[in-house]
């Protein structure tokens, strides 16, 4: 009977723990993540969240590759300016028409050029690539989530872009060899085709 | 064994026990390690974006332009960063004046992705006004939170090690991949300056 009665009166002191443990306000603060991380991982999520962009930047490491050097590398430098520029435009609010046509037809014309290993001058490749890159920042640039790092979701998008464009680099050293260049030149077909998908989405 | 069970009191004792550890933080201006001022001073650097941001453009900057600019810059920052720590603990506003770090770390990120030729003393000369203007943040803002000058001392020798480690790398660095890889770490600070310039002009 004793034993009963503590192991009674024992559980009336779990319960009172447990009690206690309930009214502790850290945890009712899940109304959202917030903080620096959050920023960080929904930045870096965030380009690779829609397939238009993917394509895009996966295709500017490809006619890096298919270029050589010195593009292989001034367009994964430039590249990421440029798109901030037009986050900023984006951010002070200055509107640009038609942003998500001129994504989609980013991914075509970029892998138009794949396609057709196009050799055009630095600069015009540059310029080329550049100017697509202000309607990616344009879009992308400026969604932050509720209670983010704005900074931190600045990085993550920006490193994540950067990446996409070493896959394709990476991708795009098969071009070296004859199989290679002919597999680099149907993937930028494929970029293309995807290219005409988004634009119909975007149109229609 | 059932006579052995919790007592009433452990039970209580118990149930205290849980509640104590999973406390809520108290959200205080600085980070608190629980290692003292000086880890608390070090933390902070490296959970403040804009100063770690700054600390590594300059490691990467200094180191691009060579040994003597890497030298100097290893001395001119943490100089500077606690010489502005000092007078910005003593500045009655406790602001992050977010438009300047941000205006220091995506200048010093353009410079790199430029591959800019400026002179040692010209890289030292940027140390100075970025470590004086981070530092004076630091200061302003930690000082109210509780940080002593033993916590500055920690977040500079947090920005000593930083820069001491990754300028001396990029030094050795020959011609080629590597080198890019740089530039372009230079080129997504510096576009992540100009996003944060949006965010902050909204």
């Amino acid at each position: 009977m004793k034993k009963t009665m503590i192991s009674s009166t024992s559980g009336a002191g779990w319960r009172a723990g447990l009690l206690a443990l309930a009214f502790v306000p850290a945890l009712a603060l899940a109304h959202e993540e917030t903080g620096q991380a959050t920023g960080l991982l929904a930045g870096l999520a965030h380009p690779v969240s829609g397939l238009d962009h993917v394509l895009a930047m996966i295709a500017v490491g490809l006619w890096g590759a298919v270029l050589g050097p010195p593009a292989i590398w001034v367009l994964p430098v430039a590249f990421p300016l440029v798109m901030a520029m037009g986050g900023l435009i984006g951010l002070l609010g200055f509107p640009l028409p038609g942003v998500e046509i001129g994504i989609a037809l980013s991914a075509i014309a970029l892998g138009v050029v794949v396609l057709a290993e196009a050799r055009p001058p630095l600069w015009l490749a540059a310029l080329f690539v550049a100017f697509f890159a202000v309607f990616h920042g344009h879009a992308h640039g400026r969604e932050l989530p509720e209670g983010a790092s704005a900074l931190l979701y600045s990085l993550g998008f920006v490193i994540a872009t950067g990446l996409l464009h070493a896959v394709g680099i990476l991708i795009g050293e098969a071009h070296r060899w004859d199989a290679g260049r002919r597999l680099i030149r149907a993937a930028g077909g494929g970029v293309a085709l995807g290219g005409l998908f988004f634009l119909w989405r975007a149109v229609a | 064994m059932a006579g052995r069970g919790v007592t009433p009191r452990g039970g209580r004792t118990l149930g205290f026990t849980a509640t104590a550890a999973v406390a809520a933080p108290t959200h205080a201006h600085l980070v608190e390690t629980g290692f003292g001022a000086f880890y608390d001073g070090v933390a902070h650097v490296a959970l403040t974006p804009a100063d770690l941001l700054l600390v590594i453009a300059l490691a990467l900057f200094a180191g691009q332009r060579g040994t003597q600019a890497a030298r100097w810059t290893l001395f001119a920052l943490p100089v500077a960063w606690l010489t502005g720590g000092v007078l910005g603990a003593h500045l009655p506003v406790q602001s992050t004046f977010p438009l300047l770090t941000t205006l220091t770390f995506g200048f010093a990120g353009a410079l790199i992705a430029f591959d800019l030729k400026l002179h040692a003393a010209a890289v030292t000369v940027l140390a100075l006004v970025a470590g004086l203007v981070h530092g004076g943040v630091n200061g302003a803002t930690m000082a109210p939170g509780g940080a002593s000058l033993l916590g500055l001392t920690g977040a500079v020798t947090a920005v000593f090690c930083v820069l001491a480690i990754l300028s001396a790398q990029v030094t050795t660095l020959q011609a080629g991949w590597t080198r890019v890889a740089v530039r372009v770490a230079g080129s997504w600070i510096a576009a992540s300056g100009l996003l944060m310039l949006g965010w902050l002009a909204r």
